[in-house]
Order: C-alpha cells, then structure tokens, then sequence
C-alpha cells in the first residue's frame, strides 16, 4: 500500500492540506467551515449552503454560476452541511478535470480556486443583506426537504430514532434544521449567520490530485483571501452513559415496518479501543458476512437488510433493519442475540481475521477516491487524532478477539424504535 | 491480446475474444489499491420471452425471473459464495438491469483467487427446490421495499404509460405473485440459455498483473467445456412508436408530489451506427436545458414548478429507449403541462455556437472526470460493448458534433405521441 501523505502547511486562520497522489484524473478542491453545533443557529446554518449556491456578486443568478462550472469543463461543485460529532460542518466542493488531460488549457486549477473564492466569499447581496428574494424561495427549498424526509422510510427513522435517543444532548441536534424556526429568518439575519460562519468557523482546505505543491499553494495564497478571525474550534465530548432502555413504536401507512436500535459505545476516535469497535462493528453488523446480515436475513429470511454503524465522535451505534410489521419480537430477540454471542466470545478466528480484512478493504477502498482520501483525513482533525493510512491497517491488525469481547460489553443498548404499518401488517393493496 | 489506445488519458485497455465466445477486457491502473471486476450476461428484466437452448419454441418465463437467478447464483451446496471473497477482505455484489444481470467484487489483495472464485461461481449453477423456496421470502421483503419508495413507482409509472408490450414496462425483481411462481427448473432454463461464454463479458480494472491475470482467465476457461451456441432468440413484443398511455397516476401516502415527463425514442433512433451520438445528443440536450445551467430549468424554477434539482434520465438501448425529466412538485398538472411543451419546442430553440460550444466543453471534461470512478468506467465500456460498439469512440464523436448535426438530430427526435407523463400524488387527493 501506498502511504499517503497529508502535506499541511498552517496560516494564521485556516490550515492548508495538500495530498499529492497520480491517482486521478481531477484536481479536487474542498473548503471546510466547522463550528459546534447550536440549536438556536443551526436552521440558519443549514439554509446557507441553499442560497450560496444561488448566485454571488460575480454570477447573479443559479444559471449564471452554473454556466460558470461548465465552462471550467463541467466542473462538479456543491455546498453541503453535516454533523460531525456535536460540530456543524458546511462543506464546498469542486472537482476540476486535470488541466493535464485538455489541451490548450493551462489556468483549469487557477479558475477554479478563483470560482470557490467567489462563491464562498462574494454572495449575492441587497444592500448589506442577503438578496431577500433568494432566502425566501430557499426557505421554501428547504421546508420542503424537511417535510418530505417523512416520505424515505429509512432516513425517517434514523432521524427519530436520534430524537429520541439524544434528546438532550447537542448531537440530538436536527443537521437539517427546523420548520419552527422559519418565521425568525430573514435576509438579515441569515447574513449574519453566514458573516459569522465566513469569518469565525474553523476552516480547513483539501487540495487532491497530481499536484506541483508549491504551484497549488501559490495559487491558494494569491487567489483565496479572506478577512478572517476564527475563534472556534472542535468540540469533543465525553460520552453519555446508557439510559434506561426506551423503546418508542410509531405507526404509518406503509408496507415494510423500520426496526432501528440505537447503542452507546462509550469509545470515540482518539480511544485506544476504537480500532477494537470497528473490528466488533464489522463482526456485529458492518458487513454481509456480519452476524446480523447472516442471522436475520439469511438464516431466518427475516429482512431484506440488517446492519450496523457506527459513529466516531460520540460513542454510538446504530443497527438498522427493514422487517415485516409482524416479526418485531423475533427480529429483536435475533438481534440481541447477536449482540450476546459475541459478549460470551462466540467469535471464530475466521471471523476475526475476515472482518479485519473488510475493514482493511474499505479503507484501501475510501483513499482510492478524492473525496474518500478528504473525509478520512478530516475525520482526523474532528476526532483530534493523526495517523497515516498505514498506521490505521496496522492498528486494525492488532486487535485481539479479547479486545473486541472488551468492547462488546461496553456496548449498550438505549433506544428501540420501530416504525411499523397501521393496519398491522396486513397487505393493503 | 490486442491493445486498445485511450489517447485522450493516455492509458490503455486490453482485450480478446476467448474460443468458448467469452469477451475479455483487461484494465490496469497501477497507482490505485483497487481491482473492480464484473463478469456479465446481456440478460435481463426484459428478456422474458425467448426460445430455450436446444428448443424449438418460444416460452414465457416468470417477470422478475433474471432477478431472482441472480440472488440465487450465490448459494452453493457448500454455502454462500459471499463467503469466500469475504473472506479475503473483498466485497462482492450483483445487480439485474432491464439488460443485463452482473456479478462483480472489488478486492484490494488476492486479486488472482478472487477472479478465480467470480468466473467458477457463476458458471456453476447450484439451484433447488427448498433454495428456491427460502429466497421467495428475501425477495417479497426487497418487493416491499421498493413498493415504498416513491421515486421508483414513478420511474416505472413512467415505463409503464410509454410501453405497452416491451416488457420494459415490468419491474425488475417482479411481483410477489410472479415470484412465487418461480421454480427451480426455470432458473436452470434461463441459466443454459444465457449463461453461454458467447452471451457474456469479463471486464477487471485497477491493480493487478496483466499477463498474470490473463493467463488465469485463459487457463480457467479452457478448463471448462461448453457446446456452441448460436444467437438467441428473444421477443420483446411488437411496440408501437406512440405512448401507451398518455398519463399515469398513483396514488401513495407521500407529502410531496412528484411526477415525470418522458419521451419514448423511436426504433431508427436506437440503431448502431447512431445509438452513440444520439447517447450524446441526448444528454447534452438534458444539460442545456434541464441541468442547474440550463434555460428551462430557470423557467421552472422561477414559476416555482420545480423544488429542487430536476431528476434526469435517459436510457438508449437495442430495444427501447427514453429521455424523462422528473421532480418533487407542488403543482404535478401544471409541471407536466409545462415539460411536455418545453419537449416539443426544443427542436425550433435558437443556440448559438457560442453556447453549444460550452456544452461540449462540459461533456469532455466529465468524460475524463468519469475515468476517476473505476466502476463506473467497467460499465460504460461493457454497456456499450453488449451493443456491438466501443465505448472509446465517444470522445471522438463528441470532437465531430457539430451545431448542424445536433440541429439535424432534434429535428427528428420528439412528436407528441411518443410523450407520456406519470405523477405520484398523496393519497386523498
């Protein structure tokens, strides 16, 4: 394997990351604004990647910017958020064909970084607010995406069962946002938000690809100025303890019923035992060779998915399954089970060796794309732990079927929930 | 083998037409830690209705039929086959298109063992009664699932209003009803019908040793003895050029309402020697006009018909093709109205050579973008290879676009018989 190399070069108000790799075809670009996560502004936080990306000063309008992107050869460019841990992240994107591959073209990565300062930095705006017009049609946008989530089955029920689970804690917190806040947003305040985000965020810039460095960070250095003064940065918390199990039931028009367990590992990136918790996620659920697809989908026919994950910043696990409305005690108990075995060591060294494998596999798999190569060394700088990609597959190497047995009992479970059929289960068409 | 050039990425292919029919095509790519391979059968959904090996006369199989062999290729009398790449770390999957049925892994060690496993589990059927019995559970659960998401009523709502007799029209993985029908001794017709080495396509990209590899494909076929096979014979009914049907509705507990316009291509448009420029034509047609940058996008948005992104499909094959434009909308009647005149009235749109220039820009630099997606790049290569043509000649079509050319293509393309609208509403209303 090849070890990849995480060339960071620091400024006073963001970091740089150059990683240098011939593996691709484009240059990928990414900006990352971190803050932790707030009730009171994350509505405003998750509506500014909408009206970013409806025009800036420069492009006045979606079409203009668009066009834009595809005179850069159909550059692919996105605004996205997502929780990290208890940290809301706002990502830009771009990834840029290699000026290497098109001739007479030679400013393709020049562009492109001159395009993200642009639209990260220049939005569209009246007067000393945001254009109200954008805001008001991208509450609109996102009101609709918050309504229709309720229509994806799975996604609903990974976001109740989060509800519920983490009510009182910051990672309960809605990504996406919340309809009752709309009425309090408007161009001006939204600005705001977005002034405190350009300005305060922690920022961190991947640049991916078959790079000269120093030709990437002089062009980084002379076209991506901002006036910046950051003064957040990641927030790492203290795993919550198990609470007494709760289990929630909701009932919906709908023909495969949603059985979804939430845990609490108590381990977080930094522990030692986290390469342990992999490696018993991977033998619990993370893989179809798991004991949860073998046993619930294949032994008893019970499901057409049965899975876990697991989430690294906040000791938690998830296992989600889709079952008929009928068989909520069976799949339960065969999922508990599952959890048990593996407790009482039923673990055989065929297993242990595959899952290692897999993990190992999925990681060679995430660094032969850009935006893999990107998100697993962000995921580093969230979980506040450095190691290479070489270090990782050695510490998955060493775990020992005693440590996963260690971590298999300090996973535990807080919160069933099961989004089952109105009528039952009965078929209703 | 023979060396076929990419000139634009410099890089290389290498292929060669075994004696049992087998098509080989071989891609390395050093620098990655991957090897994806995918061994396929141009055999799917559609063909339902076709004259057995050795046979006389044409049967009609159970719909979903392709799709269920499929899940079933994986069980052996000594267990699953999953297992084996598993437990070599690698991940192995399959799918069933409306053409074609794939079984695929990606590996990033023991590349030879796993080709090996790939090419002996699917050429070796192990099929029975209980077997078949115990997956109808897996699959009436996968049925379930997808009767749930909306977006998929829609797209085959959509299928199902433009084909009256091709059986395009049917869901891929069936009926519960047609699914239980299915016997074992189906699954072995289709298997020896088209499953033949002449009906198939071996395609491995990423890091691995050429000669190494192409001597273990050679040797592990000429190992195994297969009687030749003439041309099969397939029916897929006799499909007038007009829509069947010019409206769909489904009626499904949803908050959002969707819908979808879609034109159905006439036979002379899917003929070889223009399938890959009308491939082209269609979707720089899409982009200019349906895409974040295009006009009409614009319109809709702006007459607020549109909440999001519109979802954009087009889909050229030897039998049946089609270009839908589809969204979440508030106002289904009024969006479909509007899409369908916007269909009609592309062909008589001004475009500069200002502005179709751009378009090709994008094309070519997403062109080289896609060689990145290593699987993505297998499937292109093979979905046009099954079609008799070389996925390689699309850079040089897209060179000898021209203006006139696209012009002269729109002009032929849509009449208001071929439309055909599909819309997903809530229920109640």
């Amino acid at each position: 394997m090849q070890t990849l190399i995480d060339h960071k070069v620091g400024y006073d108000d963001y970091e740089l990351h150059l990683i240098n790799t011939k593996k691709f075809k484009t240059n990928t670009i990414a900006l990352k604004f971190s803050r932790p996560i707030e009730r009171e502004d994350i509505t405003k936080r998750a509506l500014i990647p909408f009206v970013l990306q409806k025009g800036s000063a420069k492009y006045p309008t979606e079409r203009d910017l668009r066009l834009e992107l595809d005179e850069l050869y159909g550059a692919k460019f996105s605004i996205t958020s997502a929780k990290k841990g208890e940290n809301h992240i706002i990502t830009f994107t771009l990834d840029l064909a290699n000026e290497k591959f098109i001739e007479g073209e030679d400013e393709l990565l020049h562009k492109g970084i001159s395009f993200l300062h642009e639209i990260a930095n220049n939005p569209k705006l009246d007067g000393d607010k945001f254009d109200p017009n954008i805001v008001e049609k991208e509450k609109d946008t996102l009101e609709n995406k918050i309504k229709s989530i309720i229509d994806e089955k799975m996604q609903y029920a990974n976001m109740r069962l989060i509800d519920e689970m983490c009510k009182d804690e910051k990672f309960g917190i809605r990504s996406h946002g919340y309809l009752e806040d709309f009425d309090d947003i408007d161009a001006q305040s939204l600005y705001d938000s977005y002034q405190k985000m350009i300005t305060e965020d922690q920022l961190d810039i991947y640049i991916v690809g078959d790079l000269e460095e120093e030709h990437a960070k002089s062009i980084l250095e002379s076209k991506f100025q901002i006036n910046r003064n950051p003064n957040v940065s990641i927030r790492r918390v203290e795993p919550n303890e198990p609470s007494e199990e709760k289990d929630i039931t909701e009932a919906q028009k709908i023909q495969q019923g949603k059985l979804h367990l939430g845990y609490r590992t108590g381990i977080t990136y930094q522990d030692e035992q986290y390469p342990a918790l992999q490696v018993f996620n991977g033998i619990f659920g993370g893989f179809p060779h798991s004991k949860l697809f073998l046993n619930v989908r294949e032994k008893h026919s019970l499901a057409y998915y049965a899975a876990s994950r697991f989430e690294s910043h906040k000791g938690l696990l998830f296992v989600f399954s889709g079952i008929a409305p009928e068989k909520y005690n069976q799949a339960k108990d065969i999922i508990m089970e599952q959890h048990e075995a593996i407790k009482k060591g039923e673990v055989s060294d065929d297993e242990l060796e595959q899952t290692k494998k897999t993990i190992i596999h999925s990681l060679k798999e995430t660094i032969d794309r850009p935006r893999g190569i990107i998100n697993w060394y962000y995921q580093q700088v969230i979980g506040g732990k450095e190691m290479t990609n070489q270090e990782m597959v050695e510490a998955i190497q060493s775990v020992t079927k005693e440590q996963v047995i260690a971590v298999s009992k300090l996973v535990q479970l807080d919160t069933v929930y099961f989004l089952t059929a109105e009528d039952g289960g009965a078929d209703n068409e | 083998m023979n060396e076929l050039k990419i000139p634009r990425i410099n890089e290389s292919i290498y292929h060669d037409r075994l004696e049992n029919g087998l098509d080989v095509f071989l891609y390395p790519k050093d620098e990655l830690e991957k090897t994806f391979a995918i061994f396929s059968t141009k055999y799917g959904s559609i063909d339902q209705k076709f004259i057995p090996l050795n046979e006389q006369e044409m049967v009609t199989v159970p719909d979903g039929i392709a799709h269920f062999l499929e899940h079933k290729m994986f069980e052996k009398e000594d267990g699953d086959v999953f297992q084996h790449f598993s437990e070599r770390g690698a991940s192995a999957n399959a799918f069933t298109s409306f053409t074609q049925t794939a079984y695929l892994f990606s590996s990033t060690s023991d590349v030879k063992e796993n080709v090996e496993t790939l090419l002996d589990f699917v050429q070796d059927p192990y099929f029975t009664e209980e077997s078949v019995e115990k997956e109808k559970g897996i699959i009436e659960q996968e049925i379930r699932m997808y009767d749930d998401k909306a977006d998929w009523r829609l797209f085959f709502g959509t299928l199902g209003a433009m084909f009256e007799k091709h059986p395009v029209h049917i869901d891929i993985a069936g009926t519960v009803e047609s699914i239980n029908k299915i016997t074992h001794e189906d699954l072995y017709t289709c298997y020896e019908t088209f499953y033949h080495p002449s009906n198939m396509q071996l395609f491995i990209i990423g890091n691995f040793d050429l000669n190494e590899i192409e001597t273990l494909v050679r040797d592990n076929q000429n190992n195994k003895s297969f009687e030749d096979q003439k041309e099969i014979e397939r029916d897929y009914g006799n499909e007038p050029v007009q829509v069947h049907k010019q409206q769909e509705v489904i009626k499904m507990p949803i908050s959002t309402p969707k819908c979808m316009v879609a034109i159905k291509e006439k036979p002379e448009a899917l003929q070889q020697d223009v399938l890959l420029e009308n491939d082209l034509v269609r979707d720089i047609v899409l982009d200019l006009y349906f895409s974040k940058s295009g006009r009409y996008f614009e319109e809709l948005y702006q007459e607020g018909l549109t909440i999001d992104t519109l979802r954009l499909e087009f889909v050229l094959e030897e039998s049946f093709g089609f270009t839908a434009v589809g969204a979440n909308t508030m106002e289904p009647e009024k969006f479909s109205k509007r899409v369908k005149e916007m269909f009609l009235q592309i062909k008589d749109e001004q475009i500069d050579e200002k502005e179709f220039d751009r378009a090709k820009k994008k094309k070519y630099g997403e062109l080289i973008r896609e060689f990145n997606d290593i699987e993505g790049t297998a499937n292109n290569f093979m979905q046009y290879n099954q079609m008799g043509l070389d996925f390689r000649n699309i850079f040089e079509t897209l060179e000898n676009l021209t203006l006139d050319r696209f012009k002269d293509n729109l002009s032929k393309w849509v009449s208001e018989e071929q439309i055909a609208i599909c819309m997903v509403v809530p229920e109640g209303e």
